[in-house]
């Protein structure tokens, strides 16, 4: 069996799925355009629920690719043309591959906070975002204002950049409630005396181990949850934030002066979405994510056969989904190049 | 002397001034006081709710925000029926912190 399967982004789906379709045998060339794989997991120290470092979960997951999966990292898909059941690959290095199957997964980007300019991010010094947290957390540096002082009061700002039609992005980024809670959880643990307030429109805690962790936030480290979205920010002159919000469980206006302001940004299409669906003609959802065929029975499946998905192209997953994502991508293209096509079972395609 | 009018109160709370001692307090002595997502269980099965408007769940959040001038008088209330700790989701001791809460009103002017 010499079928060869072309894997495009080496995040944690592309690893974990050029792993297991190596393991049945299929050859695999995974493409990554930065210089190391691993994608935005390397940005993030420690992971949801269990306070887990993120670069044990990457650990883990490299240790599945062997030599014989060919890596090339700096490099990007400059050509995928189709002929009846094979594709054609041209690298930016040169090389060319022709493939039986090719699994996108090329992930997300960060939403810009900039663009919720009410917020002040880029405007103000004081205003953070939860990458740029994890970003001094990994560092190993100590969190501190801008003018060098220990924050006392800390705000979180959910879903900025989500459930947002103002900025175009009308869905749940998924991950972020939970992350603002880590993230409260970690800066209580080095200040303790802080305080810290999180504002949020729901909490959406759907995960099996989440609701454990929003509750020992209240009961074990204190953090307040105040149901309300900010509806702006200003910066005083000692360069502290003041958050105007409504307080919606009392149905009044509140103020509050906060040290630091960390904004929980979302996940949008990944930039290079567009040009990726254009090199191939892949259909794109109503998000902007790549669009699978069916939501319910066809998450890996693409408008084009032998093209496939897995991660967070196609929406918004906590690193636990991109997993499980990436292994039944894996094994939806094992079956496909077997002919057993799952896209060959019939059901109503929902709009 | 009434002039016809007057100047309204500001119904904005103010988080850098508000007197918080008394959540404070709560949150020590009962820390499942924290755990109050004001899901309104306890007011919805309250019978003093029916005929006197008692809501423990705007309660606990207007003591957390610092507003407690009329907990005292809406708490009195309050049959202690305790069936409002049957209805928590989250185990927030609630009947014992009414009996504490009115313990501390009784006795100062919060």
């Amino acid at each position: 069996m010499n079928k060869k399967v072309v894997v495009v982004g080496g995040g944690i789906a592309g690893i974990e799925a050029s792993a297991f379709l190596s393991y049945m045998g299929f050859e695999v060339v995974l493409v990554e355009k930065e210089n190391t794989l691993g994608g935005h997991v390397l940005n993030w120290e420690k992971l949801f629920p269990t306070m887990r470092y993120g670069s044990e979960v990457l650990d883990f997951l490299l240790q599945g690719i062997s030599p014989k999966v060919n890596v090339y990292t700096c490099c990007e898909v400059n050509s995928i043309s189709k002929k009846e059941h094979q594709f054609f690959v041209e690298l930016s290095n040169g090389e060319n591959f022709i493939s039986d199957a090719v699994l996108v997964t090329t992930g997300y980007d960060l939403f810009d906070a900039r663009i919720k300019e009410e917020y002040g991010y880029g405007i103000y010094e004081n205003v953070f975002t939860s990458a740029d947290l994890e970003m001094i957390f990994t560092a190993k540096k100590t969190l501190l204002t801008k003018q060098n002082k220990v924050p006392l009061k800390i705000g979180f700002v959910h879903c900025v950049g989500s459930r947002d039609e103002k900025v175009g992005n009308v869905y749940c980024s998924k991950v972020c409630c939970v992350t603002a809670v880590k993230q409260s959880i970690e800066i209580k643990q080095i200040y303790p005396d802080s305080e810290i307030y999180c504002f949020y429109m729901d909490l959406r805690m759907y995960g099996m181990h989440f609701e454990h962790l929003y509750k020992e936030a209240q009961e074990k480290y204190g953090v307040h949850f105040i149901r309300g979205r900010l509806s702006e920010c200003f910066e005083n002159v000692d360069k502290s934030i003041l958050v105007k919000v409504e307080d919606t469980l009392t149905g009044r206006p509140l103020k509050m002066n906060v040290d630091i302001l960390v904004l929980m940004v979302g996940f949008v299409p990944r930039k290079s979405t567009k040009k990726i669906a254009d090199l191939i003609g892949l259909e794109n959802g109503r998000n902007g994510f790549f669009k699978t065929k069916d939501q319910h029975t066809l998450t890996n499946v693409s408008n084009i056969p032998g093209v496939f998905f897995a991660g967070c192209c196609t929406s918004p997953k906590t690193i636990t989904n991109t997993i499980t994502d990436a292994r039944a991508a894996a094994s939806t293209i094992a079956s496909y190049l077997l002919h057993h096509e799952i896209d060959k079972r019939t059901i109503n395609l929902a709009p | 002397m009434s002039f016809g009018f007057n100047i309204l109160k500001d119904r904005q709370i103010d988080f850098d001034t508000n007197d918080l001692s008394l959540a404070r307090f709560l949150s020590l002595y009962e820390p499942s006081f924290r755990l109050c997502i004001s899901c309104g269980g306890c007011t919805a099965t309250c019978i003093a709710n029916h005929h006197s408007g008692l809501s423990l769940r705007k309660i606990f959040i207007l003591i957390n925000r610092g507003i407690t001038a009329d907990i005292k008088h809406e708490l009195d209330n309050c049959m202690l029926c305790g069936k409002c700790v049957i209805a928590c989701p989250r185990g927030v001791n609630t009947r014992g912190l009414i009996l504490k809460i009115s313990e501390l009103t009784k006795n100062s002017e919060i």
